[in-house]
């Protein structure tokens, strides 16, 4: 499958331990921000009942779910502890503090 | 090619064979299940808590599609067999399909008896066996509407309590002269038959049902004696009859039930049969507990370890309801040779008795106190000469070891390796303490996890949590003894909030390093806590760490299941206007809020908002002179009030004036977790306020002031703080006690655990007796609060935090 890079916005925009929606097609993408500042894109949607995984704390790397508390990797997109499941994960390149998203097919950034 | 193994009936026995099949071998079979219900597995057991609205059909789900997808099993749901062709090796489905099986096995469960009087047809009459059952009763049940329970059995009984808690008037008519007769002896159940009628069910034993009457629908109950009991619905709850449907259509041998030998094989050596539709050396069985023990040996059988054989089943009987505690096991009838050790403690309503023969422990029956419980069913099991211990049998073995007051881990200690722990899913003390220490397992949820033990009716918890302390000793004991605010640090919340001010500790970061916290940054338990000791100890000066609070409180919205968000706007101790309210209208229309709630708290929740319409539909409610009600936060909450004075021909003083001058000095303070107030009238107390946190009853001579009540998931009546002459004094008593309860009280811990932990008289001397104490409180609370008194909508609806309303970006394919 070919990936098109899409500019979503700077690294400055999203608060550190902290998240954003960028909405797609294909549904939205929960972008997070760590302490570290290092940048994950998971779609937004909880393995478990669909919580918005955006609106969870970020500890570490690492989401709660505001729903019912699991915590999801964000490295890997899996819950972590004793549930099972995976929050379906999407590539991120950082180059100049821009984020840009690896999404399949040709996509375009309507706004910023 | 696989051997084809087919499951009918989609159950908790046949699941619980699907499970063990896993653990032993693995994709040996081509797995078919066929499941009449049109639902994946839930768990039975739990449809009481259903009923009473405890929980939800999601949360006794306990193998949903995706598992049986996971494990290859093919799922057929809503699909029933109707028979079974011996001589091909096929079932034959409801909709005429036929399917050949290599290896079958029967899980059909029983059928609801239903007992043959006239009018046992007639809509409105309904049996307790599935969630539709449920479903049907919950449709026809209502507050102000009347059930009559016919069985006053197990079953029976938590139909009616979980239909009085859905607010029915509900009548137990029962046979027997005492309920739960078959488990428990005269003295239990007269206990047990107080309490239900405390609690505001009608019972009526030794009542033999002549008819249900009604024209076209459930009208009522008649009895043989004449007495009829006028009914919307009638729950037969009368007994189980195993469901030999099959078998006896296909020339299986039966008799009341599917019958098997000891390898659980029906007369056909390709078929098995489990759970309650068999029956086992003339034993038909109702309770989880022994088909557990069943599919165990049928998992064995199907991979081929041919010598497993079960045995048969002693059972224990625990009464799932809520603040009711019943044990019973054994037998406890009338045997001339058995002899009896009963203890009673009537102010308690403890009532205990031990059944012993030949010096063997046969049968007992606890009410009130059931802690014993498990160590006497193991005794039981066990078959154990018990007369060395006979004379403190009774009292539990800590006092039986010399011991002052029963211990009840040491009680848990003294269990033998195979006593049985959670009699659900049957996991003994030597699998959990094996499990704690080769997996390391630290806490309740950790051992539900690995081991089963409490995943089913969790009546066990208590057993658990206590086998936890005793199997780590030392490294439970100081985690006990002080429960760390997480996994991320040893310290206990008090002893954090000593070092914030101790050490000065002023940010989350500076504080995580300082206690050498073992996480980066935390996680979701400790950071909101932290954030909230840190906001308390510097008021003004602390800069609130959005990235630490729960999404509601974030975005001053409460989160919904379906990502929307409610609105709930202050309305001032309850009181409205048509310019409010022709506000909240316009409001609703202009961005077409689907939902428009009248809350339990006097005033008006909007719901089904989406994020970024937030900021505007604040701004339009602001305009109108609405401000945010704090449904989301730990915060003040509502003022509840009554008319009052003003109104009311009982009313003594204006409560609705003390309300609204309660709630505008209280409003907008970050708290422990949340705080309800409430002023009444007059005793007679329409506004509720001995179940609130503040409570405030007004009387000829001033205010009486309540603390502490709570009507969640605890109800908890207040406690009286003081009375006082003036409105003014009020407030001040009202923001003292506030304030002492957010320095004092831990994160999520309401007001009445914390005056349960500190002692009513403890509130009295810093607020009533000491009038400095209570000045300085007071002071501290009015200069805590000037600093969040400003309306968090109005502030977003002018643009800060704008990032969270809005996408990041928009893509499109
Ligand atoms: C909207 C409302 C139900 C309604 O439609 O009437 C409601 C709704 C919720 N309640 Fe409640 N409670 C509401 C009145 C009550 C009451 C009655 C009252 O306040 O007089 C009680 C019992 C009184 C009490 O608190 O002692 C009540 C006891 C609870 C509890 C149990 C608290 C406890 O200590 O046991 C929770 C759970 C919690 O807070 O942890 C809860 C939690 C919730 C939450 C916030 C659950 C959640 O975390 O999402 C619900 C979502 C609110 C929302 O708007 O999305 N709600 N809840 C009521 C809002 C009142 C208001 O105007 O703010
Ligand atoms: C309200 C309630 C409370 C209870 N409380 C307790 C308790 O506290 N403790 C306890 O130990 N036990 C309790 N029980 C009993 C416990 O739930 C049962 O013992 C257990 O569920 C029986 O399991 P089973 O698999 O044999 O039958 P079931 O769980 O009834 O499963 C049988 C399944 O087979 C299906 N079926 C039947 N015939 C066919 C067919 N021909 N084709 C396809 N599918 C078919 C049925 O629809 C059903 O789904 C309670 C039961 C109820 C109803
Ligand atoms: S509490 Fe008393 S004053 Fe208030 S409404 Fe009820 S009866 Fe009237
Ligand atoms: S939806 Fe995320 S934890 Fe339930």
């Amino acid at each position: 499958m070919k990936i098109d890079w899409i500019d979503v916005g700077d690294v400055d925009d999203i608060p550190i331990m902290g998240a954003r929606v960028v909405r797609s097609a294909d549904g939205d993408i929960a972008v997070f921000r760590t302490a570290d500042n290092s940048i994950f894109a998971l779609y937004d949607r909880c393995p478990h009942k669909g919580g918005p995984l955006s609106e969870g704390i970020v500890h570490g790397r690492s989401v709660t779910c505001p729903l019912h508390n699991w915590v999801i990797c964000l490295e890997t997109g899996e819950v972590e502890g004793p549930d099972h499941g995976c929050a379906a994960q999407i590539s991120v390149s950082i180059d100049g503090g821009r984020i840009r998203l690896g999404l399949p097919r040709a996509s375009r950034a309507a706004h910023g | 090619m696989k051997e084809k193994l087919i499951l009918i009936g989609n159950g908790m026995a046949g699941v619980r064979v699907l499970e063990e099949l896993l653990e032993r071998a693995p994709g040996r079979y081509e797995v078919t299940v066929f499941g009449a219900e049109p639902h994946p597995t839930y768990n039975r057991i739990m449809l009481s808590p259903v009923l009473a609205g405890e929980k939800q059909f999601e949360d006794i789900v306990t193998h949903d599609r995706a598992w049986y997808a996971q494990n290859g099993f093919d799922l057929r749901t809503g699909t029933r067999i109707e028979s079974v062709d011996r001589t091909a090796r096929e079932v034959v489905a409801s909709d005429g399909s036929r399917m050949p099986y290599d290896r079958l096995v029967i899980a059909a469960g029983s059928h609801p008896i239903l007992i043959p009087v006239p009018g046992k047809d007639l809509p409105g009459v309904i049996t307790f066996r599935d969630i539709a059952d449920v479903d049907a009763m919950l449709a026809a049940a209502g507050s102000g509407r009347r059930a009559v329970v016919i069985g006053g059995g197990l079953l029976g009984l938590e139909a009616a309590n979980g239909l009085l808690a859905r607010g029915m008037t509900v009548t137990v008519v029962h046979l027997m002269a005492t309920v739960m007769e078959r488990q428990l002896d005269d003295a239990a159940g007269y206990l047990l038959r107080r309490e239900l009628e405390r609690r505001g069910l009608a019972v009526i034993t030794e009542a033999n049902t002549e008819c249900i009457f009604g024209d076209g629908r459930v009208g009522g109950v008649r009895l043989k004696d004449g007495r009829e009991i006028p009914a919307d619905l009638v729950v037969m709850a009368v007994g189980i009859r195993p469901n030999a449907d099959l078998g006896k259509a296909t020339g299986l041998a039966t008799n009341r039930g599917l019958i098997v030998d000891d390898r659980m094989v029906t007369s056909d050596e390709a078929i098995l049969a489990v759970g309650e539709c068999v029956e086992h050396r003339g034993q038909s069985y109702g309770l989880v507990a022994p088909l557990y023990e069943m599919a165990k040996v049928v998992a064995d059988q199907l991979a081929g370890r041919t010598d497993s054989v079960y045995q048969g089943s002693v059972t224990s009987t625990k009464l799932k309801v809520t603040g009711i505690d019943v044990f019973s096991a054994g037998t406890f009838g009338a045997d001339k040779d058995a002899e009896d050790i009963v203890f009673r403690d009537a102010a308690r309503g403890i009532y205990k008795r031990i059944v012993l023969k030949d010096d063997r422990i046969v049968g007992t029956v606890l009410y009130g106190d059931t802690a014993d419980g498990a160590r006497l069913f193991q005794l039981l099991r066990s078959s154990e000469d018990v007369s060395a211990e006979r004379d403190t049998l009774v009292f539990g073995p800590a006092l039986a070891a010399g011991g002052a007051a029963p211990d009840p881990i040491e009680a848990v200690a003294a269990l033998p390796a195979e006593a049985e722990i959670c009699g659900c899913n049957g996991v003994c003390k030597g699998k959990i303490v094996e499990a704690i220490g080769a997996k390391g397992l630290q806490t309740v949820e950790d051992v539900r996890t690995h081991t089963k033990a409490s995943a089913s009716c969790g009546s066990c918890t208590g057993l658990v949590e206590k086998l936890l302390k005793s199997t780590l000793g030392e490294a439970f004991q100081q985690g006990s003894s002080v429960k760390p605010v997480c996994g991320c640090t040893t310290y206990g919340h008090d002893e954090v909030r000593k070092l914030i001010r101790a050490k000065e500790l002023r940010s989350i970061p500076e504080l995580m390093q300082e206690l050498a916290w073992t996480s980066p940054n935390g996680c979701s338990k400790c950071r909101p806590a932290l954030n909230y000791y840190l906001l308390c100890e510097y008021p003004g000066e602390y800069r609130d760490d959005a990235q630490s609070r729960f999404v509601n409180e974030r975005v001053h919205a409460n989160i919904q299941k379906d990502g929307t968000y409610s609105v709930v706007p202050r309305m001032w101790g309850g009181v409205t206007s048509a310019a409010e309210l022709r506000a909240i209208a316009d409001v609703v229309d202009r961005y077409q809020i689907p939902t428009v709630k009248v809350t339990g708290g006097q005033r008006i929740d909007l719901l089904g908002v989406k994020k970024e319409q937030l900021p505007a539909v604040w701004a339009d409610l602001n305009n109108a002179g609405l401000v945010s009600g704090h449904a989301y936060g730990k915060a003040l909450r509502t003022v509840k009030t009554c008319v009052g004075s003003e109104w009311c021909r009982f009313g003594t003083q204006d409560s609705t004036a003390m309300g609204i001058a309660l709630e505008r000095a209280t409003w907008g303070v970050w708290t422990p977790h949340k705080v309800k107030m409430a002023v009444s009238g007059c005793p007679r107390n329409c506004a509720e306020a001995t179940v609130k946190d503040f409570g405030v009853v007004a009387v000829e001579s001033g205010w009486e002031l309540h603390v502490g009540g709570a009507a969640g998931m605890h109800v908890r009546p207040t406690d009286l703080l003081c009375k006082v002459a003036t409105p003014p004094e009020v407030i001040e008593y009202c923001c003292a006690f506030l304030q002492l309860y957010r320095e004092e009280g831990r994160y999520l811990e309401r007001p009445w655990p914390w005056i349960e932990r500190v002692g009513i008289a403890y509130l009295r001397k810093r607020i009533v007796e000491d009038a400095e104490s209570r000045r300085a409180l007071h002071a501290r609370f009015r200069h805590a609060i000037s600093f969040t008194q400003k309306d968090p909508w109005a502030e977003r609806a002018a643009g800060a935090a704008a990032h969270e309303f809005s996408p990041l970006a928009e893509v499109v394919a």
